[in-house]
């Protein structure tokens, strides 16, 4: 390999500067999807981190054995037997946050992130750096969830994880939450408000045209 | 060295792989099925309380369950009481789908220390996106309600899931159903307006108005094949422990 990179920078890039979210814009639609309160964001976010760490040590183990033809469907497979796994624990040990997921945890297999990290990267890599890469990603993945997760639940139901935080005398005062929080259209414009502010603080991250 | 390109590698790769993944699941499920189960008939019976507006979390529900519904009856459009079979394990949504007369109805009779007994009915319907479904309590004269729940698959979060939510399913309580001895459903309908004929009714939800509607349809359909029960409680001879001594 003609250019190595740091494990340090295979963990941290996804983060920011590479975040698969706002900066490869992947994985959009579980964010309009889950986004309108705190605790299932927190969630969904934990489940791809695992299911994204698992999925890529897996396929960097058997990644010299997969034959090219199929490697598509083995990425597949491996996947979606992970998020049935992650779906079945979650209705045993946190049954009322599954409910609340419903389909989205089963659509954690089309999220174009693990495709793609598979794809880019586990296909390509030793298990450790394919594991470092799976969390990376999934945590990047899942703090965009989570500012996002915050801006909503805030101003759209007044609470955060289920709690009231904005106090009963703003109410009495006028205030009234957000409705248009809660609806799809509205994670989209917060995701790009998020975008927004990553690439001013990020020049070499602007287009130039 | 294999050829890794060959057929008969590729299909020995797949059938290895689907066997080890098919058995990693069935272990997984088998493993998880009874916890699983245990949760599903928790929050089924918690949904059962919160009709009689008893709340309960998950460490203490069966018990709480065991303790208010002392009976679980099945009856048919009739009213008359089935034998031999378990309330708790009929399928309402099932059901639904069947005619009236061939319906296993399922009630929870409910004991609340102080408040007499409350005859709780699930119910099953259709909403905009998918299954809803909820249960309601009435009162000993088979006519008042006493509480109600309602719950959803995937409505429209801030629209039509309000309907779980206690600001509209309270508005139930203290309505009565049965008018000059006929049974007439409570009808959820747009703010502001009034059923036809003389149905007590709720007011729906704005911007939920299918989900709203569909909590109507769902009214009407589970509690019409009731009819004969809840007219029976309201003219005092229901079901042997419910009827008054009228020997003298």
């Amino acid at each position: 390999m003609a250019e190595k990179i740091s494990y340090k920078d295979i963990f941290f890039n996804p983060f920011s500067k590479n975040n698969p979210v706002i900066v490869q814009i992947l994985g959009i639609c579980s964010c309009l999807a889950v986004t309108a309160k705190l605790e299932p964001a927190i969630v969904m976010g934990l489940s791809v981190i695992a299911v994204l760490a698992f999925a890529n040590v897996i396929i960097s183990l058997i990644r010299k054995t997969i034959p090219t033809n199929i490697r598509i469907i083995v990425q597949l497979v491996v996947v979606a037997a992970l998020v049935i796994i992650v779906n079945q624990l979650l209705l045993a040990y946190a049954y009322d946050v599954a409910l609340q997921l419903s389909v989205f945890i089963g659509l954690i297999i089309t999220n174009c992130i693990l495709m793609g990290r598979l794809e880019a990267f586990a296909m390509g890599n030793k298990p450790w750096p394919a594991f470092l890469d799976g969390v990376g990603n999934g945590v990047g993945y899942a703090l965009i969830l989570i500012i996002v997760a915050f801006f909503r639940e805030l101003l759209g139901s007044g609470t955060l994880l289920g709690f009231q935080v904005i106090p009963q005398c703003f109410y009495d005062a006028g205030y009234a939450n957000n409705g248009l929080m809660i609806l799809p259209p509205m994670a989209l414009i917060v995701v790009a408000c998020v975008i927004w502010v990553h690439r001013a603080r990020n020049k070499e991250l602007q287009e130039n045209s | 060295m294999i050829n890794k390109q060959s057929n008969v590698y590729t299909i020995v790769y797949i059938v290895v792989m689907v066997l080890i993944v098919g058995t990693a699941l069935a272990f997984t499920a088998m493993a998880l099925r009874d916890r699983q189960q245990e949760n599903k008939n928790a929050d089924k019976m918690s949904q059962i309380l919160q009709s009689v507006h008893l709340t309960t979390d998950r460490a203490t529900v069966v018990e709480e369950f065991n303790k208010y519904i002392t009976r679980q009856i099945v009856l048919n459009d009739k009213g008359e009481e089935l034998q031999g079979k378990d309330a708790f394990d009929i399928d309402v949504a099932a059901e639904v789908k069947k005619p009236v007369s061939e319906r296993l109805l399922p009630v929870y009779v409910c004991e609340l220390p102080g408040k007499g007994t409350k005859y709780i009915i699930p119910m099953s319907g259709m909403g905009l996106w998918g299954p809803i479904w909820g249960y309601i309590s009435f009162n000993a004269d088979g006519s008042t309600i006493y509480g109600a729940v309602f719950r959803h698959e995937g409505e429209t979060p801030g629209l039509g899931a309000e309907i779980a939510k206690p600001a509209f399913s309270d508005q139930f309580d203290n309505k009565t159903v049965i008018k000059d001895n006929t049974l007439i459903p409570v009808e959820v309908v747009k703010k502001g307006l009034k059923p036809e004929g003389n149905a007590d009714y709720v007011d729906g939800i704005s911007g939920g108005t299918i989900t709203s509607k569909g909590v109507s349809a769902m009214l009407n359909e589970c509690l019409t094949p009731y009819k004969s029960f809840l007219e029976g409680l309201a003219s005092g001879s229901a079901t042997a422990e419910t009827q008054p001594q009228q020997t003298h």
